[in-house]
Parts: C-alpha cells; structure tokens; sequence
C-alpha cells in the first residue's frame, strides 16, 4: 500500500487513481440506489412523522458529505502548508465544488422535511444557519482559489483560509446542544443509536453509497486538473 | 397534508443534482485528458 508521500508524485497517483474512479463511483450508485429503494418501500412509517421519515436516507448522508467535504478541505490544506505536497491543493480544489453541491443539498433535503414536520420551510437557528455559513464558506473557497491561480499565486492563502474555515464544523456538529434549536439532537452515533433497527438499515446503504460517489467525483476534478495544468504547462513550453 | 411530494421532491432534487454533478465532472475529466 503505497504511502501519502508516496502519492505525492502525481504519476504514481494517476496509476492508482484511474482504475479507483469508475469503481468507487459504481460501487456508489449501487449502493445508492439498493438504500434509496430500501428507504422508500421496506421500511415503516415513523409513528410520528409518518412518510416523511423517509428524507433521512438522504438527509443524512448529504450532511455529512458537506462536513466531510470541508474536513478534507482542511486535511488538504494543512498537509500543503506543511509538507508542501503538490497533489494537496488540487485534492482541496477538487473537493470544493461536489462538497458545496452536498451541503446546498443538505439546507434544500432539510428544508423540503421541515415543511411537513415543522410547520415552516427555513428557521433561523443554530444548526440550519451554520449549515448555511459552510455552504458560503465553500463559495468563498472557490472564488478564493480562481483568484490564486489567476495571479499566479502559490495557493497559501486558499489554504490558509480551508484551515480556519475549519472552525465552523464544531460548531455545525455542537449546535444543537448549545443553542434551543427546531432541528432534533444527534440521533445516531458510531456505536448506538435511537433510531429502531427496522428504520435505519438502509441508511448505511445510502451513507456509504454516497460517501464512495464522492469519492469519485473528487478523483474525477482531480484528474481533470492535474491534465489541464499538464497541458498548460506544454502550451507555455512551446510557446516559449 | 400528504408526505409524499415532499419526500418524491427531496429524493428528485438529490439524485438530478447527483447526477448533474457526477456528468459534469465525468465530462470535464475527459476533455482535459483528451487535450
């Protein structure tokens, strides 16, 4: 198993990469649509929230990719801080768009749940708003990045800001013990859960189905920018 | 108020977003590794 320094070298991580994309990426849908169909028809109504108890096989796993996604962000920025990897900044790059799409999912997947269950579409509490500050964070990530290789620079600043924007998942995570919240407090955790068995089987299903789909996504970006700078490189060269 | 045009609405707008996503990336992956 090669090691992180050694995927450093992109040529070594292109050998790894290019047969790893499409099988996470399959192995995701499976797995995805196995737990969406399982969510939507073999298991019972919540005897409260009856059908829309469902939104939670997808929900969830939408929240998580959009706090996994600023975490890799921030595990990308600091290695590029430290170890000057090159394939760092492109991994934190590539994670920025698919990590802003999941949690624009998570605030829309939310919102749809609460207007039957709550009563409104959007409350300004401590678990929606703060979802809502990572979604603009990542957007400023975005921006931030263009404007970095479009003067040149050497992607510290992106980087700097992917380490301190890492301050808002603690608070995503904790806010709904912190502050009086609509939104329900953590009902499922590594090793138990308060949900019954009968409901949440399907959720690692779609949890992990989603989770191998981002995974190739971000291997996807990653290869589309390790070729363009590539082929930029050689334009210069040429030109030159 | 019936649940489930909710529930279609919240799995509709995952997988076309998903799906968006995951075409996109595909074809722009394809385009750089052509050039």
């Amino acid at each position: 198993m090669p090691s992180i320094h050694a995927l450093a070298n992109p040529a070594r991580f292109l050998k790894l990469a290019r047969p790893l994309t499409p099988a996470l990426f399959w192995i995701g849908v499976l797995l995805i649509a196995i737990g969406a169909w399982a969510g939507l028809t073999k298991t019972p109504p919540d005897y409260l929230q009856g059908e829309t108890v469902r939104i939670l096989y997808i929900h969830v796993p939408t929240a998580w990719l959009g706090m996994a996604g600023w975490s890799g962000i921030a595990v990308s920025s600091i290695t590029f801080l430290v170890w000057r990897h090159p394939l760092s900044m492109i991994a934190a790059r590539a994670i920025a768009l698919p990590g802003a799409v999941f949690a624009a999912l998570c605030l829309i997947t939310g919102s749809i749940w609460g207007r039957p269950t709550w009563g409104t579409w959007w409350e300004w509490d401590g678990r929606l708003t703060s979802m809502l500050l990572l979604f603009f964070v990542y957007l400023g990530f975005m921006a931030l990045n263009r404007a970095d290789s479009d003067r040149g620079g050497d992607g510290r600043i992106p980087a700097i800001y992917g380490v301190a924007g890492s301050v808002l998942l603690p608070i995503i995570r904790y806010s709904v013990v912190w502050w009086n919240t609509l939104h329900q407090g953590q009902s499922i955790g590594l090793t138990k859960s308060t949900i019954a068995s009968s409901m949440l089987w399907p959720l690692p299903f779609t949890l992990g189905g989603f989770t191998l789909f981002f995974a190739g996504i971000v291997l996807m970006r990653m290869r589309a920018i390790l070729a363009t700078s590539k082929a930029e490189a050689r334009m210069r060269r040429m030109a030159a | 108020m019936n649940p489930w045009p909710f529930v279609i609405a919240a799995y509709g707008v995952t997988f076309l977003a998903a799906t968006g996503l995951g075409l996109w990336s595909w074809l722009a992956m394809r385009r750089a590794e052509r050039k």
